[in-house]
């Protein structure tokens, strides 16, 4: 076992984790946090997607040891103690950008770091900046719709 | 899917990582960006008794100039490449081809250092470097040493890098303005190519055309002698040795290198 310190959702952590431990089930099962899925579990579909220091990964495919020291954003790190939604979520409520809602953390979480990156894409930079990101259910126009809502801030609260 | 288990160890510096490479020898592997690795080691197709993690290693990442090159540290991740002013401006075909690289979050975690030295075939970058022209500088026991793209692929995933030497930094040529193309054909969002074309300064890549990344020197040959583009596309194919799989047989991935190699030429301007 080994030791990392890691700030989880503004939290600081400290806990002893096996080497081979994926972020994802630190996350999941050692820090309660369920909102990143394991889905494909090969890097495809995205729907473990959180922010690594800012910066959008699939978690499946990042050791636990390798985030130590770092800062973890998960989904429910979005929303503040309050209540209130972040602008992503609320923009993929108000679109109806998902249907079964098992990729939608991951969708959430890939936006919120594209637009981090790029605050006002075109449709195509939205599409090409989810491509990491699978869904089964809604063929994607409502999620797109989304996050050029997100982006465009015209998002009701 | 869960890894066996290993012994993890971070790296202070390239000097310490060295050093853990010797002393742990051929039961370790270097770990960088871990997006080849960590999915073979989930599915058991490697269970190294020993990661050495490389990724925090800071003074292997960045992008510089070298009098007529581009220094790139291997550690350099191909979203930072991707948005580099630097290697667009002067290197345009490389940026493009690590936004080619799976999907940002991908891009955001894999290193080119880790893909050049992983060797998939398929990969854009191994492509990108051979076409480019470019080399690798590799630090071991010995001291530093550059190697040639066109001496660096040995064999399918497969490295003319020592097991003591750690890739260090890639150097491509400086042409702003060059003329490139760049084609990658697939089937799905961020997969692998079936077949990829790059060219540019006379130099033809191809990229799953074989064990390797292959020259399309038949090609190459003819442009330079001053064939048509068409012309020169047809030879495209001459001298590799595709593999066959469910994307495509022997045969549609020879028309698919003419084709492609026909579309990246004429895209050069």
């Amino acid at each position: 076992m080994m030791r990392v310190e890691l700030t989880v959702n503004g939290q600081p952590r400290s806990d002893d984790v096996e080497p081979r431990l994926l972020l994802v089930h630190y996350l999941r099962e050692t820090c309660g946090l369920r909102a990143a899925n394991v889905g494909c579990d090969t890097t495809s579909c995205g729907a473990c997607t959180i922010l690594l220091n800012g910066a959008s990964v699939k978690s499946c495919t990042v050791l636990t040891v390798q985030a130590a020291g770092g800062d973890v954003t998960t989904a429910e790190g979005l929303t503040p103690a309050d209540g209130e939604l972040h602008p992503v979520q609320r923009a993929f409520r108000q679109e109806h950008g998902l249907q079964c809602g098992f990729c939608t953390p991951g969708m959430v979480m890939a936006t919120v770091g594209l637009l981090a990156e790029n605050p006002h894409p075109t449709e195509a930079q939205v599409r090409e900046g989810l491509e990491g990101n699978l869904c089964r259910c809604t063929g994607y126009h409502n999620i797109v719709r989304a996050v050029l809502a997100a982006a465009s801030e015209q998002v009701s609260s | 899917m869960i890894p066996a288990p290993f012994d993890y160890v971070a790296a202070e510096s390239p000097a310490h990582a060295l050093d853990l490479m010797a002393s742990l020898g051929d039961e370790a592997k270097l770990l960088a960006g871990g997006h080849s690795l960590l999915p073979m080691m989930k599915l058991r197709l490697v269970a190294p008794a020993a990661l050495i993690d490389i990724g925090r290693l800071t003074e292997l990442a960045g992008i510089s100039a070298d009098g007529d090159e581009l220094v790139i540290g291997a550690m350099t991740h191909h979203a930072d490449l991707a948005a580099s002013e630097l290697v667009r401006a002067e290197a345009p075909l490389l940026a493009h081809a690590a936004a080619q690289v799976g999907d940002p979050q991908i891009r955001h975690r894999g290193t080119i250092g880790g893909s050049l030295a992983h060797a998939d075939p398929a990969a854009d970058l191994p492509m990108a470097l051979l076409a480019l022209g470019g080399s690798v500088e590799a630090s071991g026991p010995g001291g530093t040493r550059r190697i040639a793209s066109d001496d660096f692929f040995a064999g399918f995933f497969e490295t003319h890098l020592a097991p003591d030497e750690l890739l260090t930094a890639v150097r491509v040529p400086r042409r702003p303005g060059a003329p490139w193309g760049y084609q990658k054909f697939v089937r799905r969002a961020n997969d692998w190519a079936i077949v990829g074309v790059a060219a540019t300064g006379g130099r033809i890549a191809l990229a799953n055309m074989g064990p390797v990344p292959l020259r399309a020197g038949a090609a190459e040959q003819a442009l330079a002698d001053g064939a048509s583009i068409a012309d020169a596309a047809q030879l495209a194919a001459d001298g590799t040795a595709p593999g066959e799989d469910m994307h495509a047989d022997v045969e549609f991935r020879r028309h698919l290198a003419r084709v492609l190699t026909r579309r990246a030429l004429d895209q050069r301007n």
